[in-house]
């Protein structure tokens, strides 16, 4: 057995924290990204397709519907043992952070394309019908009219989601991502002390959560006051 | 305005248009011809699809079959750019006003005329504080919606369809939503409008309003033009059963 301080236990844990964190972010990134192509999909074939198009934009939309429906509807950890095995079935080699990273993006995607699609769907349909009336197009009536005042409602439900996504990295330990979870699950190993690892690792997410937990609540207040 | 000038050109032109809702039918083959100045009241029960025509005519309802002409350029669904050029011949206003709410007044004038129009910014500005001083609210530009009254809003509303230099304006229930004491700022509004040769078409309650301003009355019944003439043609001589039942039901 080694001999591991708290204060080593709390190095450790702090170093692999970058990693949850660099994870998260890619996972916020990337997903944000394509969930917005997927909303700006979506609202193209309900709305934009003009009625030569109806046809094409049905099967764009029930794509991106089986999409959304797809991730949302399986567990991130099947996922991520897609993403991970699945791959090297077809003979390609992907290391897992590449494989953790691509799956969380695709699940973030899913669901922030779902939370957005609420928000544009809470602006009345009086506002797009405005735009369209003063010759706007798409693209027009999206950025200057819809998107600034979806945007508003978004911030609290879109932060409340990063929390979710900062515990789901959680998952890429069973890839053997060398993140906070997987590495407090080798000092244990190490230590045989369970539940002083566990309750640090435990402290450490706490201390990436709360914050953006109180960020949403703050903006969501600044958000009903302010216009 | 120009339009006082060729009194006799016909600005909207409508033909055999019909219009579905899956299997239901709520237009069924309209026939109307607007000349330009002319101010023309739409009336009808709920239902009769009065407030859809008027959608129609700018691109805001699909129609499945006949024509639609403003300005003899053809109303084509399929083509952003002809729609686009047609929106900025026909402007509308709503009966919830659909001021954009994160903008200020001025902003909400301004915002299509740059976009659209590509008007450069200071003679946007210029032309949205003339408007705005044409429906009584010079100094709002820099209020936001929610602080102005139902009646202000829907000035501005007004203002804001103008900036785009509509040759015609389509008034969907316009005054239905505000309170009783603001229907007749705005009513004044589109009363000057009319005075200084717009075309426009509204759908409308106001029957009295209707009688003194419009140049023709549209009756509508079950999806057709039901009867059509002078103001005191169809108020004071209905000659349609459904019309005088209609003029009963309001007096």
């Amino acid at each position: 057995m080694i001999e591991f301080s708290i204060w080593d236990i709390f190095r450790n844990l702090l170093l692999a924290g970058r990693w949850t964190v660099t994870l998260s972010l890619t996972a916020f990134i990337g997903g944000g990204l394509v969930g917005l192509l997927l909303l700006v999909g979506r609202l193209w074939a309900t709305r934009a397709a003009v009625p030569g198009a109806q046809k094409a934009a049905l099967v764009v939309s029930r794509l991106l519907d089986g999409y959304i429906v797809l991730f949302q509807g399986t567990p991130l950890l099947m996922q991520l043992f897609l993403a991970y095995f699945g791959l090297a079935l077809f003979g390609i080699n992907v290391p897992a952070w590449v494989a953790a990273a691509v799956a969380l993006t695709f699940y973030t995607s899913a669901y922030l394309a779902e939370i957005w699609r609420g928000c544009v769907d809470a602006i009345p349909k009086g506002q797009w019908e405005a735009a369209q009336s003063l010759a706007m197009n798409f693209g027009e009536q999206l950025r200057h009219i819809v998107l600034p005042q979806a945007i508003r409602i978004a911030v609290p439900p879109t932060v409340g989601f990063l929390v979710q996504v900062i515990k789901g990295t959680a998952l890429a330990s069973v890839i053997g991502f060398m993140e906070l979870t997987k590495v407090g699950t080798m000092i244990t190993n190490a230590t045989f002390k369970p539940f002083l690892v566990y309750s640090c690792v435990a402290l450490m997410y706490f201390m990436l959560c709360f914050p953006v937990s109180m960020v949403a609540r703050m903006l969501e207040k600044k958000l009903r006051n302010g216009r | 305005m120009d339009a006082n000038l060729n009194s006799d050109k016909t600005l909207v032109e409508i033909s055999q248009l019909r219009k579905s809702f899956g299997s239901n039918e709520v237009l069924k083959g309209i026939d109307l011809d607007v000349k330009a100045g002319e101010v023309i009241a739409i009336i009808g029960k709920s239902g009769s699809g009065k407030s859809t025509l008027l959608r129609c005519i700018n691109g805001l309802e699909v129609f499945q079959s006949g024509s639609l002409r403003v300005d003899g350029k053809h109303l084509l669904h399929d083509n952003a750019q002809v729609m686009r050029e047609l929106r900025q011949r026909v402007g509308m206003i709503f009966q919830s006003f659909n001021l954009f709410p994160h903008l200020t007044v001025g902003k909400n004038i301004m915002l299509a005329p740059t976009l659209v129009k590509k008007t450069a910014g200071a003679s946007a500005e210029e032309h949205a504080r003339s408007l705005l001083q044409r429906v009584g609210l010079a100094e709002k530009f820099d209020a936001w919606p929610d602080q102005l009254s139902g009646g202000q809003q829907q000035r501005v509303a007004i203002a804001r369809a103008l900036a785009m230099q509509p040759s015609v304006l389509l008034c969907d229930e316009i005054t239905s939503a505000l309170d009783p004491e603001l229907v007749g700022e705005v009513l004044q509004v589109v009363e000057s409008l009319a005075s200084e040769g717009m075309t426009l078409l509204m759908v409308t309650h106001e029957m009295n309003f209707a009688r003194k301003v419009c140049d023709r009355v549209v009756f509508m019944h079950q999806g057709r033009v039901h009867e059509i003439g002078a103001p005191d043609e169809v108020f004071s001589h209905p000659k349609t059963p459904e019309l005088k039942q209609f003029l009963g039901m309001i007096q």
